[in-house]
């Protein structure tokens, strides 16, 4: 299958994207975030999470604010989804060839 | 638009979890009778860039920003039902590893920034074409479209659990978020030409 690999490329271009960008990345409030602030409900958000997440706000633990710490959380995190995903997808995949 | 713990109320968060959860299921049943493993690597390809691309956000008028949601994309290129699933696994990773958007209120950011986009804006997208609209003006109107809509759903959600009255929450809801579609609108038509210069038949043949 000629250009199957391709997906390599694509998955290259997201990890330049999680590596290289975030320092660029607007800090200000998103939408929902400006809209909360604005109409005062933004104190309603749950002061600590359900469950606490190991790369909270896209941060390494111990190095907030470092500016390579986003790059590593989004390095890992765009790994991770690659990885979950393929394994789903496989998984899928496998239940439909045996119909 | 990610939704934190505590901004709805229980019967409207566990509301939106069952919605969620029933259209996840049709979605991955959908994918398990119709998906080649040959294709499995573009789906994994394609969650890896959206989860990416949701961490860059770009700056809109007001000291405000946004970034993509992906959904429309990821159905463009896989399909509505393979979407859904790579759009799920997106934004439970998002919550369980980066605390970005609440564990309760998984099941409406799902809705609101997945399955909108990915069945509700494709939709939107195949309707536009049918009607010859040009393929990039359809595009450009359903990312748009995908964007709103999953505004007002989450202003819903939100006046519907009594935090903040919908006729208050509506407005300022879709005025950020019309410009924010924006955005949407230009990322989604960059990288859907970005990849019909690449043989990009293995993406039609994933289907679903």
């Amino acid at each position: 299958m000629k250009g199957s690999r391709w997906w390599m490329g694509g998955l290259l271009v997201a990890l330049a994207i999680a590596a290289l960008l975030p320092p660029r990345a607007s800090r200000w409030p998103d939408g929902l975030d400006r809209v909360a602030e604005r109409l005062g409900f933004q104190r309603r958000e749950r002061g600590r999470p359900i469950v606490a997440a190991p790369l909270a706000d896209y941060q390494v633990p111990g190095a907030r604010g470092a500016g390579w710490s986003t790059s590593v959380a989004g390095v890992t995190g765009t790994l991770v989804v690659f990885g979950s995903t393929c394994l789903l997808g496989y998984v899928l995949a496998r239940r439909s060839s045996k119909r | 638009m990610h939704i934190p713990d505590g901004f709805l109320s229980t019967p409207v968060w566990a509301g939106m979890d069952a919605v969620s959860a029933s259209a996840v299921g049709v979605a991955v049943r959908r994918v398990q009778r119709t998906l080649d493993g040959a294709h499995v690597p573009l789906m994994g390809m394609t969650a890896a860039f959206v989860f990416a691309a949701q961490m860059i956000n770009f700056p809109v008028a007001g000291g405000t920003s946004g970034h993509l949601l992906g959904g429309l994309l990821a159905a463009l290129l896989l399909g509505p039902a393979p979407a859904v699933v790579v759009m799920t696994t997106v934004f439970v990773a998002q919550c369980l590893l980066f605390q970005d958007g609440g564990l309760t209120a998984l099941g409406a950011n799902v809705f609101n920034m997945g399955i909108i986009g990915s069945t509700g804006g494709y939709g939107i997208y195949r309707a536009l074409c049918r009607l010859r609209v040009g393929d990039r003006s359809a595009v450009a109107i359903a990312a748009w479209l995908s964007v709103t809509l999953g505004a007002g759903a989450a202003s819903l959600e939100l006046g519907l659990s009594g935090t903040i009255p919908f006729r208050m929450v509506l407005p300022a809801m879709l005025g950020v978020h019309a410009l924010i579609g924006v955005g949407e609108a230009l990322i989604t038509l960059g990288a859907v030409a970005l990849v019909r210069r690449t043989p990009s038949e293995l993406f039609k043949a994933v289907g679903g």
